[in-house]
């Protein structure tokens, strides 16, 4: 069985057992959050040994050639000597709550300040580190070269330990850490005439209208398709500005959709994806964004692909919730 | 030295360019699909990607024994010939689609073939 070295000691990594599972399993802090290679909180790196590719899937190139991977989907062939990640890679920023604002029923926008210039792409999604150590990730709404603060949208989930301390708790004036940012779900310049697909459920939106925005402070001229839903009007926000925006730009179509009975005047009855297929049912050289609930990106994935969108073409940012709110911590 | 199968057919872009082609036909086909649900999209297409590359001659780790471990679960739930020859339906079809000459198909194919008795675990 591999073994694996870690700050002067090594421990044995059982069959199928992740790194991370290894390390936290002899009680040491490794940080981690989704527990499923998506979140990039257990980013760690190889100083010695190979690791297997499939540790290194959503990590940006830069990262890769240094061996960096995630702990908690790496289950390791060979012995490794690993360690977090380097200050640069890892590094925590302090930022400051600027504004705080309820944006829907139960979404609140957070306007952070950062002390040191933060180098993002919107849709991308940073790390929230509260004091006692809790993580969670959250996707990047603003746009950086607008100088807009970063900004979040949370949405309030029952029982959500960070959310809900963000909500009841957070204010006006407090700093918090953040580290990332992480992700490649954002707008790629150079092909301006590509369709672009946009899904988003909840605050799955915070993404969209970051990437849709920046698409078109960039000059897209093709087809900008955002579909946003939720069950009812009240999960539903920025409706008022988005339809603004597709006023102001032909090129964006807007259509927010709600899957409950009642749908007033202006909205889509159904779901956004089931919508998005009936308006688009062939895909092909189109580039998609999903976002939200987990169950609602993987189909959609899945049927964007076969409806002709190229694997690469497609991002998907499912909004996974920590393995730790799932089931007991082992 | 002459030219190896892999790099006639393009290498590893020409893998890149068939895998869309090929999984897309494979998740499509009711006949196999049931044996591809459920697994992560990405991760299975970076199986697909090794599945190419072993047809097309190229480089690759996997022995016979792999083989056999990577399928026998399917064939526990069923695998059998029906579905290894849709397998290579599709496979033939993407070459096709990508107007890949008929020589070279049939080497592909000839690769792909000889795998089957380790696939089906026999
Ligand atoms: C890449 C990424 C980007 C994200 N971006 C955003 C974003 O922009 N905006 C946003 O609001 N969120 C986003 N999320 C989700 C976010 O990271 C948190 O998961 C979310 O805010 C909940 O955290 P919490 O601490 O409030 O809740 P937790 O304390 O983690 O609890 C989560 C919820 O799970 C419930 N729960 C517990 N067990 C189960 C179970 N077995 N099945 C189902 N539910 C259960 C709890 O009641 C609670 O409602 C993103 C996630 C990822 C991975
Ligand atoms: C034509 C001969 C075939 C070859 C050369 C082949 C090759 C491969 C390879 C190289 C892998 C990756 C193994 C790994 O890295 O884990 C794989 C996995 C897989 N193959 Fe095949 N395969 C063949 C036929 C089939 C058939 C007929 C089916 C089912 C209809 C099938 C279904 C699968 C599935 C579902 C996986 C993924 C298993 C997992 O997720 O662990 N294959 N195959
Ligand atoms: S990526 Fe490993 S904990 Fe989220």
């Amino acid at each position: 069985m591999p073994r694996i070295f870690f700050e002067k000691q090594s421990y044995t990594c059982q069959d199928n057992e992740s790194v991370l599972d290894c390390l936290t399993g002899h009680g040491l802090p490794i940080p981690s959050s989704c527990r499923s290679g998506i979140c990039q909180t257990c980013l760690m790196r190889a100083v010695e040994g190979a690791v297997p590719l499939a540790a290194q899937q959503g990590l940006k190139e830069t990262l890769r050639v240094q061996n960096y991977f995630l702990a908690c989907v790496c289950k390791p062939t060979n012995d490794l000597k690993v360690a977090l990640p380097d200050e640069e890679a890892g590094a925590r920023t302090k930022v400051t709550v600027l504004a705080k604002e309820v944006l829907g029923g139960n979404i609140i926008r957070l306007r952070l300040g950062c002390t040191l210039p933060l180098d993002y792409h919107p849709g991308q999604f940073v790390q929230l580190h509260r004091d006692d150590g809790l993580i969670r990730s959250y996707s990047i709404a603003s746009l950086p070269q607008r100088e807009e603060p970063l900004e979040l949208h949370i949405r309030h989930l029952p029982d959500g330990r960070m959310s809900g301390w963000i909500h009841d708790i957070l204010k006006t004036g407090d700093t918090l850490e953040i580290s990332g940012p992480a992700g490649q779900g954002f707008y790629l310049p150079g092909q301006p005439d590509q369709g672009l697909l946009l899904i988003g459920t909840g605050s799955g939106l915070a993404p969209l209208w970051g990437i849709a925005r920046d698409a078109l402070a960039q000059g897209h001229t093709g087809p900008i398709h955002l579909y946003h839903g939720s069950r009812d009007v009240s999960g539903l926000y920025l409706i008022n500005e988005l339809r603004e925006l597709a006023e102001q730009y032909p090129n964006l179509n807007y259509t927010p959709c709600l899957s409950g009975p009642d749908v007033p005047k202006g909205f889509a009855a159904g779901r956004a994806e089931q919508m998005a297929f009936s308006h688009l049912p062939k895909l092909t050289g189109w580039r998609v964004f999903l976002c939200g609930h987990p169950a609602m990106v993987a189909a959609t994935k899945k049927k964007a692909f076969l409806t002709g969108a190229s694997m690469k073409d497609i991002y998907a940012d499912p909004f996974v919730i920590a393995a730790d709110s799932i089931k007991p911590a082992a | 030295m002459s030219t190896s199968l892999f790099e006639k057919l393009g290498g590893n872009a020409a893998v890149d360019a068939a895998v869309d082609i090929f999984y897309r036909k494979v998740l499509s086909d009711d006949r196999i699909n049931s044996f591809f649900e459920g697994v992560d999209m990405d991760k299975q297409a970076a199986k697909q990607k090794a599945f190419l590359t072993m047809a097309f001659g190229g480089p690759h780790n996997y022995t016979g024994k792999d083989m056999r471990a990577a399928h026998a679960p399917l064939v526990a739930r069923g695998l059998n010939d029906s579905h290894f020859d849709a397998v290579a339906e599709n496979l033939q079809a993407t070459l096709k689609e990508l107007n890949v000459p008929s020589e070279l198909i049939g080497e592909v194919m000839a690769i792909a073939g000889s795998t089957r008795n380790d696939v089906l675990c026999r």
